[in-house]
């Protein structure tokens, strides 16, 4: 007959959740298209059209309501992950791949919204760098001015990928440099001198950064997310850096720069403030912010990958579940016992 | 006066819907056609009905009598005649029926000779006596027997006694009207509360969304001369519940582990401390009540009700829009539709809300839970929902314990900002019905098991006691025989030299003890009945012989000579051998 008491529900849906995330990633995404161009709106269609599909497929088998579940947002929020931690030039497949990965494994096999241990788009991150990091690792050259038919032909593989249009991301190129060098080079030295770096990180990336911040915030403000998570994640990666920095100039780049470089800023508001993959407790949250700021800055500085966010972030999914048990909060009445 | 408040965690801010009702002055429902009493109106055992069908019964005339101590009396709201005392349908979401008496009134409502108590002459047990024979219990809707949280913890101090005049429920305002028209006689009523707990303050909170009700009471307490406080609250779902009035009155916490008592606290809604100054002051028991009649209706405002007034009736007055498809007892937060429109008023009965689809539209599909955490942000016992969500759902019921689930109050925060729509609260209460059904079923098959175990015991020892008994019988008998066989052997000894004729004989039946005399005595019973079943049985079956004529008898005996030398049949013999004494 009648749905029970509480007979008044506030008007908030799942989707609403969704659309929320999405809209807060638009002043990133505006900054990020600005810098390399439209090609990063295509790769956001692709990717968006690939997770839908491949979410009304596994519906259709599992016997789920499709209008109902196609309409909760959460895999288009996925879908735009992916777009945005990719690189901008991959080709139409790659992107596919991943978000069908995403979706199919990472999402429906463990039981679809709200069961996945790992988060989806970083599941596809994993996968694609290790089996494609030739692929995964191009990304435009810096002031590569290409107009949207040249970025789509390369996207879609109607034109050649030629080595030129693509480099190395900021965090690639230093990681690289310094290690080929082995004190020959200086981090003061090459941000000077290489033109991908701006006065920060790579140069226009601060503007990505911001973009991502804003939006951060802006998710925080409607409290879609709480300060726990990004503040811990921002904290934790300025902290190991900034030591680092101050112990050896030379060798470790300042904490600002490795806060506005690669996927710090996504990574912080938007990736390991998910709450299906990610803790739950106050104290839990601030765990798995602070471990998974740590965890990107060794796997970035000391570890074989350009970015670490994505690893860092599935690493602390896996403890999310025991960080949670071991860190509830006592309850009303209890709090002197606890 | 300015003071320090304290601040729950969580909490909501629903529309408070209140505005409606509170436009016009309380008015007074008119007499219904019949008034069905249940007598089961507060928590605790069920009352005993003390009148039967055909009585004529008065306003405030003892109809149920209370049933052990934590029970209040039940009264005639009017009077009348008693049509019947039976099972009718209750204002429960179960839909259970429970035993009511139904009174057709008469029109006259006539009273009872009541009068005012000498209250400054009573011992303190007496009033708590008095409360309870008036029928006084928690009119917020716990309905508690109020007498039973009268009485001071021995160990604890008496702090602070809190009145709750919060009223955060949307929707609901008779605490509101009340406080505003009767504010003089509620902090009477409080003024009784103080003298039988003898706290070191008296709080009363109201929420900052009801300033006149606030006034009021702030005046009434300034013309009494009374130094209880009125204390504005936030205001924020669900300030008035109990635990939370109390935690940003006072600052202290109340785990479902603990009586406020406990913490040097009582609590006591407005509603409550009126009814007991009636009590006391007029000694009229609790036959009425405030009801806010509001949702779906034309017009919405507070009545003065008879319990056991039908609710259908009743909303009638309140003319409900005719899209109106049910009705919900209490507020949109914790309230339930009630399971048919001619349930009765009852003392706990607060707020009826005429629901329609448009006021209430239907929920969304239920979605999975994504985690986000809103329900343990809104959780004002500091619970993770989504993780008792989890558990019950698994039938996990001991986790859902670990995870506090006794400290949920069911107040519907957590259901109210689900984003996935789960109506978590109904997880909650299904997990806790579920623990308390296999408690119960666990204390029953221990309380047998036990049972069990004392009756075998009980059947061990009275076998034992036979036994020895028997044995101590043995013995006296043995010992007996002995002492006899003693005595006859020394008679023998006696008697041998005179006569050697003499037969051993005497000594022979000496052996047979009493047992064996009675073994057979039962045999010589035994063998005399068969005796007897073979006399009769032979005295029966020769019955078509008897009576024949010589002729027919003749001519038997040929047919028989005929056939025996025919060798048709064995010659019959005429009297066995075996059977001739020798």
């Amino acid at each position: 007959m009648f749905a029970p008491a509480p007979f008044l529900l506030k008007d908030v849906s799942v989707s609403q959740v969704m659309i929320q995330v999405c809209v807060a990633l638009i002043p990133g995404i505006a900054a990020y298209a600005s810098l390399v161009g439209p090609a990063i709106l295509v790769q956001l269609v692709i990717a968006t059209l690939a997770a839908l599909l491949a979410e009304a497929i596994m519906l259709k088998v599992r016997g789920k309501p499709l209008a109902l579940f196609l309409t909760d947002g959460s895999a288009i929020v996925t879908a735009w992950l992916i777009a945005l931690t990719f690189p901008p030039l991959a080709p139409w497949w790659l992107v596919v791949t991943g978000t069908v990965f995403a979706v199919v494994v990472a999402k429906h096999l463990y039981g679809g919204l709200g069961q996945n241990p790992f988060n989806p788009a970083m599941v596809a991150f994993a996968v694609c760098i290790v089996a494609f990091p030739a692929l995964m690792s191009q990304w435009p050259s810096v002031g590569l001015q290409l107009g949207l038919i040249d970025q789509m032909n390369i996207i879609l593989g109607w034109a050649p990928r030629v080595d030129t249009l693509t480099g190395a991301t900021p965090l690639d190129a230093m990681k690289t440099a310094l290690k080929l060098g082995e004190g020959s080079f200086d981090v003061t030295t090459l941000l000077a001198n290489q033109d991908i770096y701006g006065n920060f990180a790579g140069r226009g990336w601060e503007w990505v950064a911001a973009g991502y911040l804003l939006g951060g915030l802006w998710l925080w403000h409607r409290k879609l997310i709480t300060w726990h998570v990004p503040l811990a994640f921002v904290a934790s990666l300025s902290l190991i850096s900034g030591a680092l920095w101050l112990y050896n100039p030379g060798q470790f780049a300042s904490p600002l720069f490795h806060l506005l470089s690669g996927g710090a800023m996504l990574g912080a508001f938007f990736i390991a403030t998910d709450p299906v993959s990610g803790c739950t407790t106050p104290r839990g949250k601030l765990i798995f912010g602070a471990g998974a700021g740590l965890l990107a800055y060794i796997i970035r500085v000391f570890g074989g990958y350009p970015d670490g966010v994505a690893f860092a972030v599935l690493l602390m999914n896996l403890s999310a579940p025991l960080i949670d048990l071991l860190t509830q909060p006592p309850i009303f009445g209890m709090k002197d016992k606890a | 006066m300015l003071m320090n408040l304290f601040k729950f965690k969580g909490g909501v801010k629903p529309p408070t819907n209140k505005t409606q009702s509170v436009t016009l002055p309380i008015a007074q429902a008119p007499l219904p056609s019949r008034l069905v009493v249940p007598l089961h109106q507060s928590i605790g055992g069920m009352p005993q009905p003390t009148v039967q069908a055909g009585d004529k019964v008065l306003k405030g005339q003892l109809i149920g009598e209370a049933d052990g101590w934590i029970s209040a009396a039940v009264h005639a709201p009017t009077s009348g005649t008693v049509l019947e005392v039976a099972m009718h349908v209750q204002p429960h979401p179960s839909g259970l029926d429970a035993l009511c008496v139904v009174i057709e009134p008469d029109g006259k409502d006539e009273w009872i000779a009541h009068a005012p108590l000498d209250y400054a002459a009573m011992p303190p047990e007496a009033v708590r006596e008095h409360l309870q024979q008036s029928g006084v219990v928690g009119l917020g809707g716990a309905v508690f027997p109020t007498h039973g949280k009268l009485t001071a913890s021995k160990t604890v101090p008496m702090e602070e006694l809190v009145i709750n005049g919060a009223e955060c429920e949307p929707f609901i305002t008779c605490d509101d009207l009340l406080m505003r028209e009767r504010a003089e006689e509620v902090v009477r009523g409080i003024g009784v509360f103080r003298d039988l707990l003898q706290p070191k303050k008296v709080l009363i909170g109201i929420e900052d969304n009801k300033p006149e009700a606030a006034a009021a009471m702030r005046l009434a307490v300034q013309t009494l001369g009374e130094t209880f406080e009125v204390v504005q609250v936030p205001t924020l779902y669900p300030a008035g519940g109990a635990k939370q009035l109390i935690r940003v009155l006072t600052g202290k916490e109340v785990p479902a582990s603990k009586r406020s008592t406990d913490l040097g606290v009582q609590c006591f809604n407005v509603a409550t401390a009126y009814t007991a100054w009636r009590a006391i002051a007029h000694g009229e028991p609790v036959v009425s009540r405030l009801v806010t009649l509001s949702g779906n209706v034309h017009a919405p405002r507070n009545y003065e009700v008879l319990i056991g007034t039908p609710m259908g009736e009743l909303l009638k007055l309140a003319q409900p829009h005719p899209d109106t498809d049910g009705i919900i007892m209490g507020g949109p937060m914790m309230g339930f539709l009630v399971p048919d429109a001619n349930v009765p008023v009852v003392k706990a009965t607060n707020c009826l809300i005429a629901h329609s689809e448009r006021l209430f539209p239907p929920k969304a599909p239920e979605m999975p839970c994504i985690r986000c955490g809103s329900c343990a942000q809104a959780c004002p016992h500091e619970l993770q929902p989504f993780e008792m969500y989890w558990f019950s759902r698994a039938k996990n019921f001991g986790k859902t314990q670990e995870y506090n689930i006794f400290d949920c109050i069911e107040c519907g925060c957590c259901s109210f900002v689900c984003p996935s729509r789960i109506p978590l609260v109904q997880y909650f209460r299904f997990a806790k019905s579920e623990i308390w059904a296999r408690e119960r079923e666990k204390n029953a098959s221990d309380q047998a098991k036990a049972r069990f175990e004392f009756k075998q015991l009980r059947e061990e020892r009275e076998k034992a006691d036979k036994a020895e008994k028997l044995a101590k019988a043995a013995a006296a008998q043995a010992a007996k025989k002995a002492a006899e066989a003693a005595a006859a052997a020394a008679a023998t000894t006696e008697t041998n030299g005179l006569s050697a004729d003499a037969p051993p004989a005497a000594s022979e039946p000496a052996p047979a003890s009493t047992v064996d005399a009675a073994k057979a005595a039962k045999m010589a019973t035994i063998e005399a009945a068969m005796a007897r079943a073979k006399a009769q049985r032979e005295a029966v079956q020769p019955k078509n012989t008897e009576n024949l004529t010589p002729e027919q008898q003749k001519a038997a005996a040929d047919i028989e000579a005929r056939r025996i030398a025919a060798h048709l049949t064995e010659p019959e013999p005429v009297a066995p051998a075996s059977e001739k004494p020798e």
